[in-house]
């Protein structure tokens, strides 16, 4: 059996896979991977499930080594420079670690979190259906908390040596967009207004618990204290400060802050990818275009394996063959001019 | 009980979920209400509703779009919440220890302090309430109770502690609770218990049940000490107490 070794890795990476559904009513969160659309590919690209586990890696740098065997595995989601064995290789592309072969991972640039899924998927027990790590409740496997360097992941061996890329559509640029409510009742039309129209920055003390907001304070009508009620993921809670929280993958399942908006299905991978310190707006819509938003996004989720091709192998480009001309002096069977040049040794 | 609640009310939670909202306030007839709901669509499901959420005042239905829209399921929800609801009374009674104060309890002196009375006071007018499980959320376990004393409503911090124990006894605004796991808080400790409403591999890995009555009695650091020890072992150390 292969394995692949966690050679080091950086703070806020974790097992994820879809989620862990059916026991937020005892305040178990869904956790879950924070941009299903990157696990998605990730997984596309070595012929996973969709939402099956793989390693959510944090912005810091990652190594991984195979051991016992070749480990195919694939990279998604946050750009950042990889190289097996000084061999650069790309995101969204599928890869083969040889035996002993080491894939190191740089910082992200420009969002947050890469996927690396392995051929065969992650072996684990599955803990109320899903394998993800939520650290705070001791759950996740194999691990039930973040990696760290010398974690041993099972792996299949690889059955061929095709690799494989996938062409993901260009995201969307825009806003990240908003259905308001559910408590935005609690809340003045200017000050609904001064949280649409502001920039806002993701403060550094955000995880996947929550993203802290920075930007202007947004003041309640009646006070910071609701009486606790339920939460979903992009939920936008503002605390008594004024300052906005969203709810992310390891929310809490209730919360006692009024809740002004709540990020549409589609743009929460987006917001959740939204390195801290970067500008980005808020824009309502309507129920009927989050709701059409979504339809979309879960026909691209679904679709990801029409978008998967095979690569031709690099070594063997016809491209490079050509423009390096190594075959300038070689004998060609239909041009009669060639075959004088070759004189026996 | 006399029902002088307003009609319930839909508020958009995203894309995939609606909260229908009982009160605005505590109110245990909401509450009541909100776990009726909760058990009729248990009953009779709507196709497209995967998981509900009972809290104090109003049900989280999360549900699948692709399944049944806004327009379609927020109506049926309207019906069947403003229907006749089947109200069901308290089944069980807890015990629970809980050591206030010291390091168990880090705000216990400044509550007492911004309430002019001492933390003995404080302690004693916590232990000696009756609540009920009104709604377990948050994290795991972590159980809200409804029935605090009005002298200790109190608003939460206005910005919450990023860490604080597990076993935490706290209370924020109208609502006490037990916080069983580690984790971030806007509210007040006054003690902490070593009781684990959730534990992994313990039956039942969940302890309390929505609608459960909870009394506390008060424990000295070495008691708490041992029951903790004996806790961490499996055992379930909250008394079960006849209706």
């Amino acid at each position: 059996m292969s394995k692949l070794v966690v050679s080091s890795i950086g703070p806020a990476s974790s097992i994820q896979d879809g989620g862990r559904f059916g026991a937020q009513r005892y305040g178990l969160t869904p956790s879950g991977a924070m941009d299903k659309l990157s696990l998605a590919a990730a997984n596309a690209l070595v012929g996973n499930a969709p939402l099956a586990a793989a390693i959510e890696i944090g912005p810091f740098g990652a190594a991984f080594t195979a051991k016992g065997g070749a480990v195919r595995v694939s990279l998604a989601g946050a750009p950042r420079p990889a190289d097996i064995a000084k061999r650069p290789v790309e995101v969204n592309t599928s890869m083969t670690l040889a035996d002993g072969e080491t894939l190191t991972l740089g910082f992200a640039r420009g969002a947050s979190f890469s996927y690396l899924a392995i051929e065969g998927g992650i072996a684990g027990e599955a803990v109320f259906g899903s394998l993800s790590v939520n650290a705070r409740a001791g759950l996740g496997s194999p691990y039930p908390r973040p990696l760290q360097a010398g974690d041993v992941l099972e792996a299949k061996s690889v059955g061929d040596v095709i690799e494989r890329r996938i062409e993901l559509p260009k995201p969307f640029t825009g806003p990240i967009r908003v259905v308001m409510g559910p408590q935005d009742d609690e809340f003045t039309d200017e000050m609904k207004a001064l949280f649409l129209d502001s920039e806002w920055k993701i403060s550094a003390t955000s995880d996947r618990m929550g993203y802290r907001l920075e930007g202007p304070a947004i003041r309640h009508i009646h006070g910071h204290n609701i009486v606790s009620d339920g939460t979903v993921d992009g939920s936008i809670q503002v605390t008594g400060s004024g300052g906005p929280i969203v709810l992310m993958s390891d929310r809490g399942t209730s919360g006692g802050y009024p809740k002004i908006a709540t990020v549409i299905t589609a743009d929460y991978g987006r917001l959740a990818q939204t390195p801290a310190g970067t500008a980005f707006r808020f824009a309502a819509v309507t129920m009927a275009e989050a709701q059409a938003e979504l339809c979309k996004f879960t026909d691209l989720l679904r679709s990801l394996a029409d978008r998967v091709s095979e690569v031709v192998n690099t070594d063997l480009n016809l491209d490079t063959l050509f423009s390096a001309n190594v075959a300038g002096t070689a004998v060609s069977a239909t041009d009669p001019a060639t075959w004088l040049t070759v004189t026996p040794d | 009980m006399a029902d002088t609640l307003p009609p319930p009310r839909l508020l958009p939670s995203g894309d995939s979920a609606i909260t229908v909202e009982f009160s605005r306030t505590i109110d245990d007839t909401a509450n009541r209400k909100v776990l009726a709901l909760d058990r009729a669509l248990s009953a009779a499901p709507i196709a497209g509703i995967t998981e509900t959420v009972p809290t104090y005042r109003s049900l989280l239905v999360h549900y699948d779009p692709l399944v049944i829209d806004y327009d379609a399921l927020g109506p049926q929800l309207l019906v069947r919440a403003s229907g006749p609801l089947a109200l069901e009374a308290t089944t069980r009674r807890w015990r629970i220890p809980v050591c206030y104060g010291g390091e168990n309890g880090i705000d216990l002196e400044d509550v007492a302090k911004a309430l002019s009375t001492t933390p003995d006071d404080i302690a004693a007018r916590h232990a000696a309430g009756r609540y009920r499980v009104a709604m377990i959320g948050f994290t795991p376990g972590w159980s809200y109770l409804s029935g605090l004393d009005k002298f200790l409503h109190m608003s939460r911090r206005e910005s919450p502690r990023l860490l604080t124990p597990a076993g935490t006894i706290a209370i924020g605004g109208i609502q006490t609770g037990i916080q069983c796991l580690a984790g971030p808080s806007g509210w007040h400790l006054l003690g902490r218990t070593p009781v684990r409403t959730y534990q992994l591999h313990r039956q039942p890995t969940f302890l309390l049940e929505p609608g459960d009555e909870v009394t506390f009695y008060a424990v000295d650091i070495k008691m708490f000490t041992e029951q903790e020890r004996a806790a961490a072992a499996g055992e379930i150390i909250a008394e079960r107490i006849a209706a």
